[in-house]
């Protein structure tokens, strides 16, 4: 474990530190429910993706999804997690309209998934492991909706019975950055893995943030024993749906705990809501309200046995995951760990990335996606996948801006051509003879006329090499821009009899 | 072999062969049954009757045997059980909160009923979910026994859960039925009516479709008037099936073809912790005379010990309502089912409101039993010791096939009762299942023959108890003691008009 230092809080008293943990509800990404043949498509209309299993009509039994087991496992093995090749499904019962069944299939005692752990990039090139406890699969529950009508609600069980992966962390978290990474960095791998679409604001991935404060030393000694005696006691923020409100919340929760404990108040273990629109976490219920769920095994599922040779068969067709893939573009390519870090944060990124590299320098590659392409994304508020101009587009400006045939500048302004009227680079170059000139007798020719209208200068420039700068800009001028500036440079310096410093 | 005078005292076996023989045809058959299903209401054995499909039904069948395509059932009135869902068939579970509910979809056991040809007399009364063992608990009033004791006219139990199909099947109202058996209602039924009753074991007959009580005990199964007829009835109920997680894959077997194959040298333990006190001398003698029998017949007979059977009954009780308390929760009164006309203040209130009218008292009673035992802080003490104890009877019984093919036992503690007589105190009626409820937690086949009469003319049966997926040997045992006991006892015919 690397010893990352703590981002502290100043209270009254002195300092605290924060700790996190975090509960994931990812939807696995999956054609049919975890238990039922019914559609998971998402937007259909209300209930229209309902089987008499997610129904829970009299006499109907759950069947076990193999494609969900197998995302799941996965996922596993993208945490680098223990399978557990035999796991049990439990019911854990409430009552809730949108829960049909009057119980939530879930994995309570055995998972599918043990003990993990995922790495975070920090901005200030730390890196920092994070456990993961568990993972389990589990039902997802419809949607009630109380906006639709006066006095009455009304239940959508379109969602009823679509599989989730709950992934739940270790307490490992140091502060909100260290929060909202974790979430970026699990969600990169879900969707490396294609095993969770990570699409938040459809809800396809949920955090449940764990909060507790404690004094300096604390977590130190809980990371020693085990022990959660020298944590202090959490509240569990639900159903937080963005990484900016998990920063949020962590921030204010953290805060609202230290006043409380400084104003001589104890820390209630309860659920807490996230209010964005007012910035505050509020209470939802407390332990003692909370619900007795009666888990027990659900005697319609037999114990999900999975076999060695199929976990392991799993595991040889991973994909690259982020880790691996930046070590790599470190190693192939040659650039930081930082540029490699954020390359790797979205899959479409670097798979961009390396379209765009491919047979060009890595380095200028790199920084003309950050600068160029990355810039005017962001100026148009689009996403990698939406670039106007492709990456093998760029890869043939990058190319003919590293063989000389056009000018960074002429490079820049050909990108602004290809993002806004679409074509082919090359093409382009070649109708409107944007080629860059290295053609001596033509330069030779733009710099006789140049100094013939300027007698004054020629003389100027003997006392003051310098003054070449001036020269060389005329000569661009004179041949809109597509001169060679080294050529250009060197024609004059033999015209002029310059010295070679200057 | 001479075939009845009346059509309702034929036995499946026999209809069948005079059916595909083209002696009697389907139509004829169904007009008798119908007509005695429509004649003994006073029994109240059918919640719903369904003469006109059942004419349906029969016509197609006569038309597939006169174009020579009879299938294996074929043309064969049979009565369902009221637990089992039939598509555009109202399916109640014998309750209040399903008394509108209809299934938009068949059970697996009936659709290859219907598959193998058979036709549908109506759905039998049954206790509420199948909580009961007198057909007391059921919200459409209890079925009477077509048996009465010599020299009374006192309204006599014919059994539960399945008493509606027992009863049906003991009074000649369709030539089999189907039940369900939690932990004995199958069984229990057959032997205080005098019917045969096989219980499967867990995972032979698909439960897709079939109302849930606990799903880790519920087995549905034959229950008729002959064992042969159970023979036959069984290998068209069950099959694996890929909508339920629970069913096994193995070989439906012709049970039929090997039913008189005898007992010579089959070896059958008697275990002796099924000697309970305070069980009549009749229930004790019988067993013994079973035991004669099949030693007559060149069975082997050993003694044998299931030393945890008296915890059985106990953990029943816990596993069961367990089940029961979760699977009931979908009757919330939300999406079908009973829901209450009062006015709700909110959706608590509406789910207390429906499921107190929409439940019955012992419905009631076990969802509180069942919602204790898995509460924080009681589940160790109760449920999970009570799933040791299902190991320990399952491991029980392993032992006991190393000495023994397989096991004979009395069927129930006594013979039927009398409506009202044990309705009030539970722990009595709870005791009906002491000989049956291990063949539940053990997962196992069991069979219920009748084998005599008490001194006051009420039938009582004996049962046989195999190895998992052994139905053959079972149902050969049992055939033996079928043969050996000669029971010909009838009830009178007093409840026609």
């Amino acid at each position: 474990m690397s010893q990352h230092a703590a981002k502290t809080i100043k209270g009254e008293t002195g300092e605290w530190e924060i700790v996190i943990g975090m509960e994931v509800h990812a939807q696995v990404l999956s054609k049919a429910k975890l238990f039922s043949g019914a559609s998971t498509e998402f937007g259909a209309e209300p209930n229209s993706h309902v089987s008499f299993v997610d129904a829970a009509m009299p006499g109907m039994l759950p069947v076990i999804n193999r494609f969900c087991v197998e995302q799941a496992v996965k996922t596993g093995l993208g945490l680098k997690a223990q399978i557990n090749n035999r796991s049990i499904f439990d019911r854990k019962n409430y009552f809730y309209p949108d829960l049909p069944q009057g119980y939530q299939i879930s994995q309570f005692k055995n998972p599918i998934v043990g003990e993990g752990e995922i790495l975070l990039d920090m901005k200030d090139g730390e890196t920092i492991t994070v456990g993961i406890e568990r993972l389990h699969l589990e039902q997802d529950a419809g949607k009630s909706l109380h906006d639709q009508h006066p006095d009455q609600s009304f239940v959508d069980l379109n969602r009823s019975g679509t599989a989730l992966m709950e992934i739940v962390s270790k307490p490992h978290m140091r502060s909100s950055e260290e929060a909202a990474a974790f979430l970026k960095k699990l969600r990169a791998i879900l969707r490396y893995l294609g095993t969770c679409d990570g699409n938040m604001d459809e809800g396809s991935m949920r955090a449940d943030v764990n909060v507790s404060v404690c004094k300096p030393g604390g977590y130190e000694k809980f990371r020693e024993t085990g022990s959660f005696k020298h944590l202090g006691t959490r509240c569990e923020i639900k159903n937080v749906n963005s990484m900016r409100f998990v920063q949020m919340a962590v921030e204010y929760e953290a805060r609202r705990q230290v006043a409380i404990i400084e104003g001589g108040g104890t820390i209630k273990q309860e659920t807490r809501l996230y209010d964005s629109k007012l910035n505050e976490t509020r209470s939802m219920r407390s332990k003692e309200e909370a619900h007795d769920y009666r888990y027990f095994p659900d005697p319609d599922l037999l114990p999900l046995e999975l076999e060695q040779s199929w976990v392991e068969s799993l595991k040889a067709s991973l994909p690259e995951l982020p880790d691996e893939k930046k070590a790599r573009f470190i190693k192939d390519f040659g650039i930081s760990a930082y540029d490699a870090g954020v390359l790797v944060g979205e899959k479409e990124l670097a798979d961009f990335y390396e379209e765009l590299a491919r047979g060009v320098d890595a380095k200028a590659a790199a920084n003309w996606l950050n600068n160029e392409v990355l810039g005017r994304l962001n100026r148009d508020g689009l996403g990698i996948t939406q670039s106007p101009v492709s990456a093998s587009a760029n890869n043939a400006i990058i190319r003919m801006m590293g063989d000389g045939t056009i000018s960074g500048k002429l490079a820049k302004d050909l990108l602004d051509i290809v993002w806004s009227e679409g074509g082919d680079p090359v093409q382009i170059v070649e109708q409107r003879g944007m080629k860059q000139v290295t053609d001596t007798s033509a330069i030779e020719k733009a710099v006789e006329a140049v100094i013939a209208a300027n007698p004054d200068k020629v003389e100027e420039i003997k006392a003051k090499p310098k003054l070449a700068g001036w020269f060389v800009g005329q000569v661009m001028k004179q041949t809109g821009g597509k001169a060679n500036p080294s050529a250009v440079n060197a024609v004059l310096k033999t015209r002029l009899n310059l010295p070679d410093e200057g | 072999m001479s075939l009845p005078s009346k059509l309702t005292d034929f036995t499946l076996a026999e209809a069948r062969n005079a059916v595909s023989g083209k002696k009697v045809s389907s139509i004829e058959l169904t007009k008798a049954f119908s007509k005695a299903v429509a004649d003994a209401k006073p029994l109240n054995a059918f919640v719903t009757e369904t003469p006109e499909k059942a004419l349906e039904m029969a016509a197609a069948s006569d038309a597939r045997i006169a174009k020579g395509e009879a299938r294996p059932l074929e043309g064969l009135p049979l009565a369902i059980k009221d637990l089992f869902c039939t598509k555009g068939v109202k399916t109640t579970a014998g309750s209040n909160i399903l008394n509108n509910f209809i299934p938009p979809y068949e059970s697996t056991v009936t659709q290859n009923l219907w598959d193998a040809g058979a036709v549908m007399l109506g759905k039998t009364n049954m206790d509420e979910f199948a909580m009961g063992s007198s057909n007391e608990t059921s919200f459409y009033k209890p079925v009477l026994s077509p048996w009465r004791a010599k020299n009374s006219n006192a309204a006599l139990v014919p059994g539960g859960s399945s008493g509606g199909s027992a009863s049906a099947v003991a009074a000649n109202l369709c030539l089999g039925a189907t039940g369900t058996d939690t932990g004995g209602s199958i069984r229990q039924p057959a032997a205080v009516t005098g019917t045969v009753g096989l219980k499967p074991t867990y995972g032979r007959c698909s439960r897709w479709g079939t109302v849930a009580f606990a799903s880790s005990l519920d087995q549905a199964g034959p229950m008729t008037r002959t064992v042969r007829d159970a023979a036959i009835l069984l290998r068209h109920m069950a099959s694996v099936d890929p909508k339920d997680s629970t069913s096994v894959d193995m070989p439906v077997p012709d049970y039929e073809a090997t039913l008189e194959n005898g007992v010579k040298g089959l070896r059958v333990g008697i275990p002796k912790e099924y000697r309970i006190d305070g069980a009549p001398p009749e229930i004790d003698a019988l067993w013994q005379k079973g035991a004669d029998w099949l030693k007559a017949l060149g069975a082997e007979i050993v003694e044998v010990s299931l030393p945890h059977t008296k915890y059985a009954l106990p953990a029943y009780y816990i596993v069961a309502p367990a089940e029961a308390s979760s699977n009931l929760a979908r009757y919330d009164g939300v999406r079908y089912g009973h829901r209450t006309k009062e006015a709700i203040r909110d959706i608590t209130d509406l789910y207390e409101k429906s499921r107190a009218e929409g439940f019955g008292a012992e419905v009631r009673r076990r969802i509180l039993i069942g919602t204790y035992v898995l509460s924080a802080g009681y589940y160790d003490a109760y449920y999970s010791r009570a799933q040791k104890i299902r190991t320990l009877i399952l491991r029980d019984f392993e032992q006991a096939w190393e000495k023994c093919d397989v096991l004979l036992t009395p069927a129930t503690p006594g013979p039927a009762f009398a409506i009202g007589e044990k309705s009030n105190d539970p722990i009595s009626m709870y005791l009906n299942d002491v000989f049956t409820v291990t063949v539940n937690l053990a997962g196992l086949p069991g069979l219920a023959v009748p084998a005599g009469l008490t001194a006051d003319g009420l039938p009582l049966g004996l049962q046989i108890i195999g190895k998992a997926f052994d139905e053959a040997t079972v149902l050969r045992a049992g055939r033996s003691i079928e043969i050996a006991a000669n029971f010909t006892a009838k009830p009178q015919h007093w409840w026609a008009a």
